[in-house]
């Protein structure tokens, strides 16, 4: 009885490649009963089967290429976000999404009364008002050799997509961000953008602009823009519950302007 | 440059600024293809909020506040006693420069006082955003100020460099303005106008044979109102505002609700609420006009010269056209969805997609995220369940009300409760 109704688990490694690979292999092995999981939280469990997935980039690329003739731009746009929310579970809706597109005939990625269709672009707004949220926040620093440097910590793994509008931004600064929540960050050489990763001082305090790593002009810029900010407030106009729902309090420790 | 000094030229002369309401960055795109400093995308970005929950995203400051006018409702008018600054050109240019590279801001909003002459004052303004887009390489968003009465000259180069030009018309009837800006006459805001909009048209027409054409206020033009400073009616100031859209093609009209800053008996005193209700329901007129398909006379007339402070224009235009109501979901066209209460834009958008793919009923539209609250009155759908009593406007209304909470609801209420 167990056997049959057993559920199968493919477990990837947390990359967009990988899920796709899992999808390559749902549609070869024709599995109905499947979930994916990524590999830091698939748990062992007696009653289901659990298969680690190779990434497999041939494979994962047959998916995207099949998604194209089945999905608009926006679709395919809305998948890749929703699966940066990084959400427990959201690979299910992004198979049931999957599905949907492969079985229809005409292009139904904007049928909104679709349940799994609704739930990944609404995922994907999440995300999408993150990403807004990071190149509009982020604050970069002076330091002391010329690097403009930003560390965030954003509800979800949003620098894959922020990196473009700095890149085109920022073309004749060097700028790193940092996300420290996920401990990697992208780096712009005047050149290309590269992910890396750092050892930061054991010292380090993300909102403290430190004389040792920061150029000496810096905090005086921090200064003139606090000042600036308040002197640009209308106190007969003060509505604090606006404000708050414009920049979520969890914001307020990165923008200098606040502290 | 001296730290100490700029930053008291930056309090006062940012202070000065901050009446100026638009703050849009929006609706240039300017590439970085030169591997400068800088880019606009079309859409702009917020990157702080006041503590009254208006979007920071230009350094927004006047060059000075020096002037040699005297418009009542303006605090840098020469008869009030204030500390008076000015800033010199590399001064904003490089506060400009070092605020962007830090993602600060998307760009510069730069408008002045008039020291010595309209001209005299143009200049220095123009000279800022030359030195920014030629020695700084920079591609990021300004907004000039075209001053009153400056030469045609000026406001061409002006247009080279900046992305939108706004000439304040601050007071939105004829009579108010020679009441409380003597020293200004109308023809001195359409000319700069008229010639911003003349080589706009005429960039557009030159662009098509010569692609090199340099861009002109790519941006467009706007204006701003004050609400509540000449007694002006809504009927007067929509009608101002749709002439301005109409004449000089402007991108936005801004509602500017007047904070009192002076004890001038011509204008409302010091501690009279800034009418911020009043400026909202302009600015969902407005909205109206230029997205919903509405006539200015549709909404405002002489039987209703002033729009409803309790309910928003949509719904009192809903309200007194109730014989065009309930609309099917299912086969309505698309103005007239967009005409019901509660439905926004992207709600129709939504309710059009989906009604291809099956005959839409509530869940549906619950699913959707359409919010149904206000909309279910004005409704039918694919279900048996609608609103079938035959409601008057008052009826509606209170019912209505009942069941929403408006973010002004504080400020309404002092009024309501005097009844
Ligand atoms: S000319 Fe402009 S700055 Fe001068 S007083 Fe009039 S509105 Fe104010």
């Amino acid at each position: 009885m167990l056997e049959v109704n057993a559920l199968q688990i493919l477990s990837y490694d947390g990359t967009f490649e990988g899920f796709l690979t899992c999808v390559f292999h749902v549609y070869e092995r024709r599995l109905t009963h499947v979930d994916i999981q990524p590999s830091h939280v698939a748990i062992d469990s007696l009653f289901d089967a659990r298969e680690e997935i190779i990434t497999d980039f041939e494979k994962s690329k047959r998916v995207w290429t099949g998604l194209k003739s089945k999905t608009s731009s926006n679709g395919r746009l809305r998948l890749m976000y929703a699966f940066l929310s990084e959400q427990a579970g959201i690979e299910r809706h992004l198979l049931e999404f999957i599905r949907y597109v492969f079985d229809s005939k005409s292009i139904v990625d904007d049928d909104y009364s679709h349940e799994a269709v609704l739930k990944v672009t609404q995922v994907a707004k999440s995300v999408g008002r993150e990403k807004h949220r990071m190149e509009a926040f982020v604050r970069f620093r002076l330091t002391k050799d010329d690097l403009y440097f930003a560390t965030i910590e954003p509800d979800f793994n949003v620098l894959p997509l922020i990196q473009k509008h700095f890149k085109s931004r920022y073309a004749d600064q060097k700028w790193l961000i940092y996300d420290l929540k996920r401990k990697y960050g992208i780096h712009y050489d005047l050149k290309n953008v590269e992910m890396v990763t750092m050892e930061l001082p054991a010292d380090f305090d993300p909102v403290n602009t430190s004389e040792d790593f920061f150029a000496e002009e810096e905090l005086k810029f921090q200064l003139l823009w606090q000042n600036y900010f308040k002197s640009t407030n209308i106190e007969s106009r003060k509505n604090m519950k606006l404000h708050v729902r414009h920049v979520p309090k969890r914001y307020w420790k990165y923008l200098s302007e606040k502290r | 440059m001296s730290f100490e000094r700029i930053k008291e030229k930056l309090e006062i002369l940012a202070d000065a600024a901050k009446y100026d309401v638009s703050c849009a960055s929006s609706g240039s795109t300017r590439k970085n293809t030169t591997k400068g400093l800088g880019n606009s995308t079309g859409m702009g970005i917020c990157h702080s909020y006041t503590e009254d929950g208006r979007c920071v995203s230009l350094l927004k400051i006047l060059l000075t506040n020096y002037c040699i006018f005297d418009c009542a409702y303006c605090v840098t008018r020469k008869s009030n006693d204030i500390k008076r600054a000015a800033f010199q050109v590399q001064e904003v240019v490089d506060l400009t420069i070092n605020f962007y590279r830090r993602n600060y801001i998307e760009g510069l909003f730069l408008s002045s006082g008039i020291f010595k002459s309209p001209d005299y004052t143009m200049e220095r303004l123009v000279a800022v955003a030359k030195k920014l887009r030629l020695e700084e390489n920079f591609h990021g968003y300004i907004h000039l100020k075209s001053i009153p009465g400056c030469s045609d000259e000026l406001m061409r180069e002006a247009g080279l460099y900046a992305d939108r030009l706004s000439v304040n018309i601050e007071i939105p009837t004829e009579t108010g303005l020679k009441l409380l800006a003597p020293d200004k006459k109308r023809e001195d805001f359409i000319k700069p106008m008229t010639k911003v909009k003349n080589e706009i048209i005429q960039y557009k027409s030159e662009k098509k044979l010569i692609k090199s054409t340099p861009k002109y206020a790519p941006a467009g033009q706007s204006s701003q109102m004050i609400i509540g400073a000449s007694g002006e009616s809504d009927q007067q100031i929509m009608w101002t505002a749709n002439y301005l859209y109409d004449k000089f093609d402007l991108r936005r009209v801004y509602y500017s609700g007047y904070i009192p800053i002076s004890y001038d008996d011509r204008l409302p005193h010091i501690g009279t609420a800034v009418p911020m209700l009043r400026e909202n329901r302009l600015y969902q007129t407005d909205w109206l006009m230029r997205f919903y398909g509405f006539k200015v006379n549709e909404i405002v007339n002489n039987e209703h010269p002033n729009l409803d402070l309790d309910v928003d224009p949509k719904l009192g235009w809903a309200l007194r056209n109730l014989q065009l109501f309930p609309v099917d979901v299912n086969t309505a066209d698309k103005l007239m969805l967009a005409r019901v209460p509660g439905l926004g834009m992207k709600s129709v958008h939504k309710i059009l997609h989906a009604r291809r793919y099956r005959r839409l009923n509530w869940e549906h539209l619950k699913r959707l995220g359409v919010a149904l609250n206000r909309a279910k009155y004005f409704l039918v759908c694919e279900s048996r369940d609608f609103e079938r009593r035959d409601l008057s406007a008052i009826q509606l209304k209170s019912l209505i009300l009942q069941n929403s909470t408006s973010k002004y609801q504080p400020l309404l209420s002092p009024q309501l409760s005097l009844f």
